[in-house]
């Protein structure tokens, strides 16, 4: 087991030297992944409450398809939209193939689904009695549902952090769709993957280690946010 | 509204982080992982750059993906080591331009062991032709890149069609994992030497060569520019700055130049 040993001196010191191109790849993780995680759950948080609260047609159906595209596996989505931004697709005139807008979409198009759906069943969560106590205590519907959601706030952002963790661990939709270019589009995880290919274990080890450790920073500052939110609601009973 | 306006901002911020400030002048190369895997391009793309003050991003995926992205207009130009399929795309209209650059020879590795017995037959079809004969398991890269191509060749070359059998493993993965899968299954696979040079040590690889020299394992490179006229937005005029200085003494002289940590030369150029 040594080579655990050997991969997080690796990453010590790789930290320690503050690594510019290091420092590089980890910001446009953090970006890309940053940017698709806003704009999924700008999307997909009035969506999946949407969902939940209305009305609609062929409801089971549509959130058979939600749930099935939670599993969507990153390659098939990097593949679908190389297709589509490459200069022979439809989009090809946008030029956005390997460039880091790229990424972003496919990231985006992997954590819709999961925000959405986390969405949906938080809300779908939420007791009755809260729906009827509102009503009953005369809300109007936008105050209704804005009680609903803020009742189902912490499954949401549990699906928030999951879509997260989606995003920041994936390699298959962005090594296609971003091409890996180095100082361009190459990000931790594929980074990862290519040390990997050259045999440079340690050194891709050290990379996993790295990137762990700032999901776990963020995962923490989040959870810390969370329990704020919970202890303000505890001083407002 | 307090929550939207802070979204807003932070949309912009991020979008403004993602979008790159002034632009260089580049082009993209559509490339093999052999190439890059190997250190030869982070030798010999700053000097150009140097030069030329264009800057070149790498794809490096297989051959055939190259091939591939290079005629659906995603790239500028395609450096790869597939002759005949670099030469059938030229005929087809999607590249121009083609030219030899260097090349360096695959060679058959196998357990040091050698439990087939390839040391000593005549040609590496014969050294083929045992391992099926004798089922020694045998690694193919079966990724369409270059060296799978090269390997179907010498199969059909000896009169064999290995796919489906029990001892023929089809990896789909890079040179340089087909060697370890090769390694740990003690199994023969063919592979470029730049490869084999640069990882038998780092992979403590428990194989040896066991064929080699044959004229037909020759592994050419060649670069092309995607034609322009298939592809408008496609950067011939960089493209080509990038090809001709490639086959320049320049280019030619950066390339042999080119070593392994062990001060093997790695690729020999061989442009005219």
């Amino acid at each position: 087991m040594d080579f655990i040993a050997e991969g997080f001196k690796k990453a010590f010191v790789l930290i320690v030297h503050f690594d510019g191109e290091l420092l590089g790849i980890i910001a446009l993780s953090l970006k890309v992944s940053g940017l698709a995680l806003v704009i999924s759950s700008v999307a997909g948080l009035p969506t999946g409450a949407f969902i939940a609260l209305k009305r609609i047609p062929a409801k089971g159906a549509l959130i058979s398809v939600m749930n099935t595209f939670m599993g969507l596996p990153p390659v098939v989505a990097g593949l679908f939209l190389y297709l589509l931004l490459s200069r022979s697709g439809p989009l090809g005139f946008m030029g956005l193939l390997y460039t880091p807008w790229a990424m972003v979409a496919a990231q985006t198009v992997l954590a819709f689904p999961i925000v959405t759906s986390l969405t949906h069943a938080a809300v779908v969560g939420v007791d009755p009695i809260i729906r009827q106590a509102s009503m009953t205590l005369g809300a109007s519907p936008f105050q209704v549902t804005r009680t609903i959601v803020a009742e189902a706030r912490y499954g949401i952002l549990s699906g928030v952090m999951a879509a997260f963790g989606r995003v920041m661990a994936e390699v298959g939709a962005i090594l296609i769709v971003g091409g890996n270019i180095a100082g361009r589009t190459r990000v931790m995880t594929t980074a990862i993957a290519l040390e990997t290919d050259k045999g440079n274990f340690e050194l891709a080890l050290a990379l996993g280690i790295i990137l762990l450790a700032i999901s776990l920073m963020i995962n923490v500052l989040l959870h810390l946010v969370q329990r704020k939110g919970s202890l303000r609601t505890e001083l407002w009973l | 509204m307090r929550i939207k306006r802070a979204l807003l901002v932070l949309i912009a911020t991020l979008s403004l982080a993602v979008s790159s400030v002034a632009e260089e002048p580049r082009i993209r190369c559509a490339s093999t992982t052999s190439t890059q895997n190997s250190g030869l391009f982070g030798h010999i793309l700053p000097l150009f750059e140097k030069k030329t003050g264009i800057a070149v991003d790498i794809i490096a995926v297989g051959t055939g993906a190259a091939i591939e992205i290079g005629k659906r207009g995603d790239a500028d130009v395609v450096f790869v080591h597939a002759k005949e399929q670099e030469l059938q795309a030229v005929r087809e209209g999607y590249f121009t331009d083609r030219h030899d650059v260097m090349y360096n020879d695959f060679v058959l590795i196998g357990p040091a062991a050698d439990p087939a017995a390839i040391k000593g037959v005549k040609s590496v079809t014969d050294a083929f032709r045992k391992i099926a004969a004798t089922s020694a398991l045998f690694v193919s890269r079966g990724d369409k890149s270059g060296t799978h191509t090269k390997e179907l060749s010498i199969w059909e070359k000896a009169g064999m069609s290995p796919k489906g059998q029990a001892w023929y493993l089809e990896a789909g993965q890079g040179m340089e994992k087909t060697q370890r899968i090769a390694d740990e299954k003690r199994a023969y696979t063919l592979t470029d030497r730049g490869t084999w040079l640069a990882t038998k040590e780092k992979d403590r690889l428990e194989m040896a060569v066991v064929r080699e020299g044959d004229p037909l394992l020759m592994n050419q490179y060649g670069v092309m520019a995607v034609n322009p006229e298939r592809q408008k937005h496609a950067n011939y005029a960089r493209a080509m700055k990038f090809i001709n200085w490639l086959i320049s003494r320049e280019g030619q002289e950066a390339i042999a130049s080119f070593t392994d940590g062990q001060g093997n030369r790695l690729f020999t150029p061989n442009a005219r």
